[in-house]
Formats: C-alpha cells, sequence, structure tokens
C-alpha cells in the first residue's frame, strides 16, 4: 500500500494550501424539471468541507442530501438540473470542468458510496474484476499488479480471505461484505474526499457498527475528509465533527456536532432531536413534530418549516410565512436560518 | 373461550422452509427461519421481539397469527391451540389477533379506497349492513387520527405515517384483543416514527390490546415495550422485563446490540463491543450455541452443546452455558 500513500498528493496537480477547504459548496440549488412542475430538490444548500473532516448532513427523506451529492460530482440526469450555486473542490469549479476533467475526478479525487451495497455493484462482475477496473481507469500499471492491489484493497476492508473473495460475484457476498467492496472501490485511488450517502441504512446494527467503525479508521489512517449523509441523529452524533441539517431542500442548521446536540436552535433541529427514542432515556410520550415534510414542487412561501413550527406560534412571529430566513451566525460557528434569530439580531 | 394468565403461549414453534432445487425440483436445504421458540403473552402488554434482519422475528410473528403452518410447535390462544382449530373454524381468531405489516406502501392495494380497504375486513366477517361497516370503518380511521373524507382516497394519495394509520385502522376495525405490529415504524422517517409510535402506545392502553412488536431498532422497543424477547439466528437468546433487560443485559449478543447502537449525544462514548462476522446462514446453522461463531467470550462448550433458555432469577431468562443463575451478580 505504500506507493498508494505516496500517490496521495504528489501527483495531484490540483494542490491546496492545507488551511484552505478541501470543498467549498456555496448557495447551490438543482431543480427537476417535470410536467407537474418545478421539484426544487436542492434549493440553498452551502457547507465546506475541510482535509480530514467528517461533515454530516442529516435530514429526512425528500430533504435533498442526496441530491446535493449528487450535485457535487455532477450526477444529476434530466429532468434535472443545477440551476445556480458553485462547488469548489481545491478551489476549482467542479460546474464549469469539462466532462473529461470531471471523470478523472470522480473515483479519484472524490468518491462515493452509496446507501444499497449490493445494487450498486454490477451483478455479472466478480466484484475483483469491479475493483481492477476503477486502478485501470485511473491508476493503470501492469493487470497482476492491479489485481494484488485490489486484494490488498479488500484486505485493508477487513474482508477475510480476500485472495478468494476477490473471485465471488456480489449476490455471494451479505450487504455488509458488499458494502466493504463498494468502499475498497471508493478508497482505491486514496481519494481526498469520500462521500458516503447513507452507507449503513441497508445493514443491521452489529454490521453498521463494523462498517462505521471502518470507515472512520480510514479516515484517521489516510486523513480522508468524509461527507457523511444520514438520516440516524445517532450515527451523526457518533461520526461527524460539523453537521448540516437540511429541511425541504435547504440547509437550515450548521454547527459543531457537540453544540448542535447540546444547543440546537431551529425548531426543526430541536423537534428532530426531542422526538427519537434515545435508549436509557425512556419517556412516558415522545415528542413529535406535527404535520409532514411540504411537497417540494409546491413550496410554502417564506420559511419551509413555518407549517409546522410551534417556536412560530409562540413567538408569534408572522414573518415566516411571508419571507425566507436567511442562513445567519447566530453564535460563533452556529448557524441557523429562522426569523426567531435574525429578528433579535436586526432589532 | 376462558381467560387465562396468559393471553398467548408458544411453546417449541419451529418454522422451516424446504429449498427446492434442480430438475426434479428436490429440497436441496432446509432454512431454520424459527428453530424451537417458546414465549408467552400477557394480557394487555406489549411484548417487543427484536433481532437483525434473517433472524427469524417476522415469520415467528406470521405463524403465531397461523399466517404461516408451522413445521412443529404448539400456539394457544387462551388456552386453545389455534394449529388444532380446523380452517374453517379459524374465523373467529383471525378477527382477534390482527397484524400490521411493516411496509405502509406494499401492503394498501392501491386500487382500493382506504375505506374499502378498512371495511374490507368487516365485510368477510359478515358485517352485512353497508351503514354499521360505515359507521365502523369511520370509528377505525378516528381512532389513528383520520377523517371522514380520507375514506373516499386512494393510498397513494397519502403519506407514509398517514398510511401506516391506514394500515393500523384496518388491523383494528374488527376489535382484535392481539395485534402482531411487524417493523411499524421502520420505514417511516424519524419525525414521523414518534407519531405512529405515540398512536400505538395510546391505543394499547386506550383498548387494552396485547402487542406483539417485531423491531430491530432497541432504542424503540425500548420506548415502547413491557417485555422484550431477544431473537438470535431462529433462537430466543433472552428474555426480560424492560428496565431488567435494559439496565442488566445478560446475553452476550443482547450487549453487543446494544452497545452497536449509535447514540443520538455525541458526549457519550461508549466502550463499543464489535462484532466480527456476519450471522451465519440459517440453511446451516452453526452447532451448539448460535452465536458462538461471533461470540467473543465462547468457550469449548459453546460449539458444542445448545445452551437452553433458563431463568436467572427475576423472570430474566437467558441462554448462554455462561451465565447460569449463580454467576449473575
Amino acid at each position: 500500500m505504500t506507493d498508494k500513500n505516496d500517490n496521495n498528493g504528489t501527483s495531484s496537480v490540483m494542490q491546496a494550501a492545507d488551511n484552505s477547504p478541501l470543498l467549498q459548496v456555496s448557495d447551490l440549488r438543482t431543480y427537476f424539471f417535470t410536467r407537474e412542475g418545478t421539484v426544487k430538490a436542492v434549493d440553498g444548500v452551502s457547507f465546506t468541507v475541510r482535509k480530514g473532516e467528517v461533515r454530516g448532513i442529516v435530514g429526512e427523506s425528500g430533504c435533498g442530501k442526496s441530491m446535493t451529492a449528487m450535485s457535487i460530482l455532477r450526477l444529476i440526469d434530466k429532468p434535472g438540473r443545477i440551476v445556480s450555486g458553485e462547488v469548489l473542490f481545491k478551489g476549482q469549479n467542479l460546474r464549469k470542468m469539462s466532462r473529461r476533467e470531471m471523470t478523472a475526478i470522480r473515483g479519484k479525487h472524490i468518491s462515493v458510496i452509496f446507501q444499497e451495497p449490493r445494487s450498486s455493484l454490477n451483478p455479472v462482475f466478480k466484484v475483483g474484476n469491479q475493483l481492477v477496473e476503477v486502478l485501470r481507469i485511473h491508476k493503470g500499471g501492469k493487470r497482476k499488479a492491479q489485481r494484488e492491489e485490489a486484494v490488498e484493497l479488500l484486505r485493508e476492508v477487513g474482508i477475510p480471505d480476500p485472495g478468494r473473495r476477490i473471485s465471488n460475484y456480489p449476490h455471494e457476498m451479505s450487504g455488509g461484505m458488499a458494502q466493504r467492496v463498494m468502499i475498497a472501490m471508493g478508497m482505491a485511488c486514496a481519494p481526498d474526499l469520500l462521500i458516503a450517502d447513507e452507507p449503513t441504512t441497508a445493514l443491521d446494527v452489529t454490521i453498521q457498527a463494523q462498517v462505521l467503525d471502518l470507515i472512520r479508521q480510514l479516515r484517521d489512517d489516510h486523513r480522508m475528509a468524509v461527507i457523511l449523509i444520514t438520516h440516524d441523529m445517532g450515527i451523526v452524533a457518533e461520526m461527524a465533527d460539523i453537521v448540516t441539517v437540511m429541511y425541504a431542500g435547504a440547509s437550515v442548521e450548521e454547527a459543531e456536532t457537540e453544540a448542535l446536540f447540546e444547543n440546537p436552535l431551529h425548531p426543526y433541529t430541536q423537534g428532530l432531536i426531542a422526538s427519537i427514542p434515545v435508549m436509557g432515556e425512556v419517556k412516558e410520550r415522545l415528542d413529535v413534530i406535527p404535520g409532514t415534510v411540504p411537497d417540494l414542487i409546491d413550496m410554502p412561501p417564506g420559511c419551509r418549516f413555518a407549517p409546522r413550527c410551534r417556536a412560530r406560534v409562540e413567538h408569534g412571529l408572522t414573518q415566516c410565512e411571508i419571507e425566507e430566513p436567511h442562513m445567519i451566525e447566530a453564535e460563533p460557528g452556529h448557524s441557523v436560518r429562522c426569523w426567531l434569530y435574525e429578528g433579535e439580531k436586526t432589532s | 373461550m376462558t381467560d387465562t394468565e396468559n393471553l398467548l403461549e408458544v411453546r417449541g414453534l419451529k418454522v422451516y422452509f424446504d429449498i427446492k432445487g434442480g430438475i426434479l425440483k428436490r429440497t436441496v436445504g432446509v432454512v431454520q427461519a424459527v428453530d424451537g421458540i417458546d414465549l408467552d403473552i400477557k394480557h394487555g402488554e406489549i411484548l417487543g421481539l427484536v433481532g437483525e434482519s434473517g433472524c427469524g422475528k417476522t415469520t415467528a410473528g406470521r405463524a403465531i397469527l397461523r399466517l404461516l403452518e408451522p413445521t412443529a410447535g404448539v400456539v394457544r390462544y387462551n388456552g386453545q391451540n389455534i394449529y388444532e382449530v380446523r380452517h374453517a373454524e379459524m374465523k373467529p381468531y383471525r378477527a382477534r389477533m390482527q397484524i400490521v405489516f411493516q411496509d405502509p406502501y406494499s401492503s394498501l392495494d392501491p386500487r382500493s379506497k382506504v375505506g374499502d380497504i378498512v371495511g374490507e375486513g368487516l365485510r368477510v366477517h359478515g358485517v352485512t349492513d353497508r351503514n354499521e361497516r360505515q359507521q365502523r370503518v369511520l370509528e377505525a380511521l378516528r381512532m389513528v387520527g383520520l377523517q371522514e373524507h380520507h375514506m373516499r382516497r386512494f393510498p397513494h394519495e397519502f403519506s407514509g405515517g398517514q398510511r401506516q394509520r391506514i394500515g393500523i385502522a384496518r388491523a383494528l376495525v374488527l376489535n382484535p384483543k392481539f395485534i402482531v405490529c411487524d417493523e411499524p415504524v421502520s420505514a417511516l422517517d424519524v419525525s414521523i416514527q414518534s407519531q405512529v409510535l405515540n398512536l400505538l402506545k395510546d391505543l394499547q392502553q386506550s383498548l387494552n390490546l396485547t402487542l406483539l412488536f417485531i423491531a430491530h431498532d432497541m432504542s424503540v422497543v425500548e420506548h415502547l415495550c413491557n417485555r422484550v424477547a431477544v431473537m438470535y439466528l431462529g433462537k430466543i437468546v433472552e428474555v426480560a422485563e424492560r428496565e431488567e433487560l435494559f439496565s442488566n443485559p445478560q446475553h452476550p449478543y443482547t450487549q453487543a446490540l446494544m452497545s452497536a447502537i449509535p447514540v443520538a449525544n455525541p458526549k457519550i462514548k461508549k466502550d463499543r463491543i464489535i462484532l466480527q462476522g456476519d450471522p451465519p446462514s440459517p440453511l446451516n446453522p452453526p452447532p451448539g450455541c448460535r452465536f458462538h461463531t461471533r461470540c467473543l467470550e465462547a468457550v469449548d462448550i459453546c460449539s458444542q452443546e445448545e445452551p437452553e433458555l433458563i431463568d436467572l432469577g427475576n423472570n430474566h431468562l437467558c441462554a448462554c452455558h455462561l451465565r447460569q443463575p449463580d454467576t449473575v451478580s
């Protein structure tokens, strides 16, 4: 694995100063233009990822967290389109790159692992061949050496007996094994950034613990940055250094993990944290967030969370249903999109 | 039907599935999905049945309702072994024993209106009067927080949480005593999950229902259940009252399962027990204790002899060679 580490950084054309962010996403918007109307899947998301940092993106289904990841990698298909925003990776705007340049980035500098490991692998090829394909596209070299490297990669992600496993087809593996193979493929070129989109949602808890442990270990060993997309507040709490909470296409709160859980500012985050049953803290009733997530085609004007927001009623805020609040830094390093705090600052 | 102490008693329940293969469709293997479980479900309690995918919890739930015919074993409902009841005479039991399914998207007929979905059971069970049916459907819908106009809508017009409410109304309409809830919230978003959990808890209390709550999420189970049974690879490995189980888990598998759950509190840094490997296949379960291949404490006897579920005191049952009544502190 030594040659891989040497490769890391030196061969990279795109070098960035260590303290500047590795990835900078600003005001990203991805819309889908359907017959029924425009689906604003991602509608105003900004965040940065630094080297070696785990950025959690948390939200419920349909909040746009996966589409944010796909937009970063420019994997949006028609009728979808990235309509505005900037994605700077090591200072270069990924949105302005040619297809060819983008292909060179994907898998080599930024890789992604998806939720359903067995449906992300090609069922008709042996996992070894799929791994070798990644190495062939991005690294070249002799086939025999590639094969050896593939075995080595499988060993690194903790697959027992990798020499034999390399000849398995995806269906011969369990979900946890298949996800390890996906991670091995993602790690093949020692990327600077790994996007993990619900990497453990399809797995059992004991297997989830193994996979999360593996991601953490790889991050530590390679100083790789991770964007961890999940709906599970528990996973965020354990894995992330810094968290973005998304709701209905937009980021609503951003803070370091401890600050977010200790002092959630946005009413949605507060509701989310209060509504999950926590082991060891039995409550007679769980708090609920009333209502459901709004339709992404027919978004309420103003704040998207307003129709479900109790704080709005309690504080008698009228602005919420008229104008959308802005993301403001309510406390040092802790930003929130809510009139409750914006009003405070302006008045 | 006379009342017994336990509403349901499960004894030695086994459900095996044959795997057919080859041109002659001969049996090439047997999946031992549920392999001899004993379980008591008391009147008015919520019993949680937890385990990972493939451990047989759903199969057990279905066999308890006789939606599957077991390979062996007895399920007594109020003292009556339901497997001895002739099929034609099962109807009264079917009305009393209902199920709520996991996936609210695939478990509702997309071409039926909600009123018909919820009312179908009434029709089957001989409520011929249309007005009465409508009245009872309406009652059931109100109980789960839906309204009259929802009766005329189709399932696709509802969100996941609302669909699960329809599924619960469908189960409630026949005034059952016992409901198997098969992962009723695992397909729902967290903010919706808590709404449905609160609803189940309210209904259980107001209607004095007995629930078998099948789940893989330990924290949901802790929130809802009075007693919890843990399953691994077709066997029950531990049963105890909720407080007892969560404060004092005994079986190494239960301990690992609990420690594996991510806690939504960054300040708690747990010493995690990370199990190695995958659960073995139920096609070919290991001899002895089924958990010994992944157990961190396994000794020689574990791979040779199957441990029995014994009472460690306090009605805390555990199936482990290393946990005997005298060894528990």
